[in-house]
């Protein structure tokens, strides 16, 4: 196990490189020019020439990539050219909501996923499952900015329940229970999408561990049903389903950046979508760096524990 | 649905509260980049930047006139190139540090003089306000004065910008480039936090010079989508919205828990047009496009009503300057095909530059498009190139030659010297440094600009800034489509709120009950 772990985490360096490139050349190749951007209306050809080489923009690629990934591994992400102020004091300080509203959404997205594929394999084809099908089919297709939206002029302005935007009340005593308030319908926007390919997999996961052999010894060794279904066939389920929930948490982490633009949450998704419009070079650059790490870090969480879970996946690695 | 809405009920009974009594939440557009005035130049930015400092001078309530701010009265040289400023005593700045003549000469070294320790504070953007100031000198603890070259008529109104807002230089030296993080100044409200995306906070300044504010504390709040920002205000978790989408004016107007506020300011939209090439460098063709564009029609459906038409380069809101004798080009499609046809220019096909969105557009696409259907109307073929605001500003800066034969635009300014002289002179054309685009060169006009700036009386520059309209009015190096009224809604507990014409927020005097 620990030189699987090992293994593992070395082959998140190369991964990480490759995003680090790629993210790089977008940035340098997207038009638009960051001295433009800084100066505003009034930037003359002459300013921006200036602020170019100040910023070192003038300078061939290949040298500013190294200078910034070196700067990188030293743990300088830069300053950032539109908020003036270092990169990583931004992140920092927004990487705690992003991580809060992914995580309470991935806990929807589990919970609601898992039960519902459960319920709807365990009664198939009666009611239960056609609703919860068609419940899932709806979730699948709509975006999540649409239910977004809709969720604010329902709950927030025909009925005055929700809150529709930010993290706290401003002003008020950031009480966790006024964060709850306010976390409550952006995360479960955000989880209800991703729960829905957690159903419809649950589902067929669960109806193929059903009609296996062992669930009919089960059965017939006299379990009762409860027992059967979740000690036994839910656990099997769950090991193929372990993946789909990194994959899935990678799908949240990208569905945060229109939900916190909905919800106006003070995460990195909506940072990034600023940094991108304001052309903010480093910005979205350690931005994006920082979402990748935190998305390689769930895959291999989910490798790790699937490795765990499944002994036969142990023994072909040793 | 069935679970969603149940969680739902169970929170439901305890949630929605209003915002605190005593605190206004004001919703902005943006989240802002900085506090430092010197280094801003968003409008979103000044709204806030205005409650926490004070310049030299101010603009006197609802008009651009200049009274007396943290100066208490000023002579200007005989000559008009000196200017000596008497500063109000016993002030200080929020960190506690004095208000005095050595803070004012460190506030526009900074800006101006190159070698200043602490330039790298920079870059400052609308430093070139203060360009003509050559030297600025302590006469003593209470008196500074500023040197120039030439006189410079605007001078004062642009001291009264947000540009020339006092900022502590004890301030500037402790957090040096994260002083825009950590602001200083003398004004009616002083900074407490700014949590990123989530508000700035300001407070009550209890020891401020002009009267004690109104409010404990000012929350400002970026809600950039324009939805939320709406859903917000009508469920009451925010006090006051500005730039109220089009669309949604009717709902807070007719509704009289709010209040609606609209002031024209000193903003212009308009199209630049190329003058170096194409068929645009013929008058006749200039002049059919201002009578071909039924600016009428484009605000009143595109921006409903949220704007007027513009007669000339010149906003009505500079009162002393405008000259209300040019009235608007008709729409008269008519006589637009006529010229077109005199030109020889039926049947050409314009470039025209479109941006997405960005500060003062208004509805560029939208406006870009009906534009593009009225030239077609005259036999015009009109090509849109579409771009984002910072890569369109790339492009149209540096000049449309061999690019595009017009391109949209937008000034909010604060001195009717500004606009013309940076975007009409023809050493304003951009490879000299400036913002004429369009190449557009007229000797009279350039003399008169001049001139206006060098006078001190305001009734001469009056006389040549009326002159220079009516010349540019038919010269029409631009379209001139609308000025936009700016708005704001306030719910109806929101006492003593006016919008000003200079566009910025002032909340002084601002109470809730």
């Amino acid at each position: 196990m620990l030189r699987y772990t090992i293994h593992r985490l070395l082959l998140t360096i190369p991964v990480l490189v490759g995003i680090s490139v790629v993210v790089f050349l977008i940035m340098a190749l997207i038009p638009g020019d960051p001295a433009t951007a800084i100066l505003g209306a009034f930037a003359t050809l002459e300013n921006a020439t200036k602020l170019r080489a100040e910023l070192g923009l003038d300078r061939p690629l290949i040298e500013q990539y190294f200078t910034w990934a070196g700067n990188l591994l030293s743990g300088d992400f830069g300053r950032s050219y539109a908020l003036n102020r270092p990169v990583l004091d931004e992140l920092l300080e927004r990487m705690w909501p992003t991580i809060l509203l992914a995580g309470s959404a991935m806990c929807v997205c589990v919970i609601l996923g898992l039960i519902s594929g459960l319920l709807a394999a365990v009664k198939q084809y009666t009611w239960v499952d056609q609703g919860l099908t068609l419940f899932t089919l709806i979730g699948i297709s709509a975006p999540s900015f649409w239910l977004g939206l809709m969720a604010v002029s329902l709950f927030t302005v025909q009925l005055g329940w929700l809150p529709a935007s930010g993290m706290y009340t401003p002003y008020g005593d950031e009480s966790l229970g006024d964060l709850l308030v306010h976390l409550l319908m952006p995360a479960i926007t955000l989880g209800l999408v991703a729960s829905s390919v957690i159903a419809r997999l649950t589902r067929t996961s669960m109806l193929e561990q059903l009609r296996q052999d062992y669930v009919r010894t089960a059965r017939a060794k006299g379990e009762r049903e409860t027992a059967v279904v979740i000690k036994h066939a839910f656990r099997n389920a769950l090991v193929g389903l372990i993946p789909v929930l990194g994959l899935q948490a990678g799908f949240v982490l990208g569905g945060a950046v229109y939900i916190e633009t909905v919800f106006q949450w003070p995460g990195i998704g909506r940072m990034l979508v600023n940094a991108i419009s304001t052309r903010d070079i480093l910005l979205v650059q350690g931005g994006v760096m920082m979402v990748a790490t935190i998305y390689v870090f769930f895959n291999l969480l989910a490798d790790l524990i699937q490795h765990a879970l499944d002994p036969r996946i142990q023994q072909s690695h040793g | 649905m069935v679970l969603l809405s149940f969680l739902l009920l169970s929170f439901g009974l305890t949630i929605q509260a209003a915002t605190p009594k005593d605190v206004l939440v004001v919703a902005q557009i943006a989240e802002p980049k900085s506090m430092d005035p010197a280094t801003v130049t968003a409008v979103n930015d000044f709204r806030i930047l205005m409650n926490v400092y004070d310049g030299l001078v101010r603009y006197r309530s609802g008009t651009l006139e200049v009274e007396p701010g943290l100066a208490e009265s000023w002579t200007i040289s005989d000559d008009g190139k000196a200017y000596t400023f008497s500063l109000r005593q016993g002030i200080k700045f929020h960190d506690g540090s004095p208000f005095n003549a050595e803070a004012v000469k460190f506030n526009f070294d900074r800006m101006l003089v190159k070698d200043h320790p602490y330039a790298e504070t920079g870059p400052f953007p609308l430093s070139f306000f203060f360009s003509a100031i050559k030297e600025t000198t302590v006469v003593d603890e209470h008196t500074v004065r500023f040197r120039m070259d030439d006189p410079y008529a605007p001078l004062l109104s642009n001291l009264a910008y947000p540009t020339g807002l006092i900022i502590s230089p004890e301030a500037v030296k402790k957090h040096g480039k994260d002083v825009g993080r950590n602001p200083a100044g003398t004004g009616p409200y002083q900074f407490r936090e700014w949590k990123s995306n989530q508000h700035v906070i300001l407070d009550q300044n209890g020891g401020y010079w002009d009267g004690q504010a109104g409010l404990r504390s000012v929350v400002f709040r970026p809600i950039t989508d324009a939805n939320t920002r709406v859903a917000e205000m009508l469920s009451g978790g925010i006090d006051m919205m500005v730039e109220v989408p089009p669309d949604n004016v009717a709902t807070f107007s007719s509704n009289s828990s709010y209040a609606l506020h609209e002031q024209a300011g000193p903003h212009l939209w308009f199209l630049i047009l190329n003058l170096k090439e194409g068929p645009l460098q013929d008058k006749r063709v200039r002049q059919a496009l201002n009578y071909a564009i039924n600016k009428q029609a484009l605000v009143e459906n595109v921006l409903q009503n949220t704007a007027t038409v513009a007669s000339g380069p010149t906003p009505a809101a500079f009162s002393w300057a405008y000259n209300d004798a040019l009235q608007p080009y008709p729409y008269d499609p008519a006589k637009a095909r006529e010229l077109v046809k005199a030109a020889g220019a039926e049947g050409a096909t314009l470039t025209f530059y479109v941006t997405e969105g960005g500060s003062g557009m208004l509805d560029p696409v939208p406006m870009g498009t009906a534009i593009q259907a009225d030239l077609k109307a005259i036999g015009l073929n009109v090509k849109i190139e579409t771009y984002e605001w910072n890569t369109f500003l790339g492009k149209v800066n540096p000049g449309l030659e061999g690019k595009a034969d017009m391109a949209e635009m937008a000034w909010m300014t604060n001195d009717p010297d500004t606009l013309p002289f940076l975007a009409l002179r023809t050493s304003a054309w951009p490879d000299q440094g400036g913002f004429n685009s369009g190449y557009y060169s007229n000797p009279q006009v350039d003399e008169l600009l001049e001139q206006a700036r060098v006078s001190t009386s305001q009734t001469v520059r009056a006389a040549l800034y009326k002159e220079m309209q009516r010349i540019v009015h038919d010269d029409a190096p631009w379209v001139f489509v609308a000025n936009w009224k700016q708005n704001a809604v306030t719910g109806s507990n929101v006492q003593n709120f006016r919008l000003e014409p200079s566009f910025l927020l002032l909340l002084h005097k601002v109470s809730k009950n």
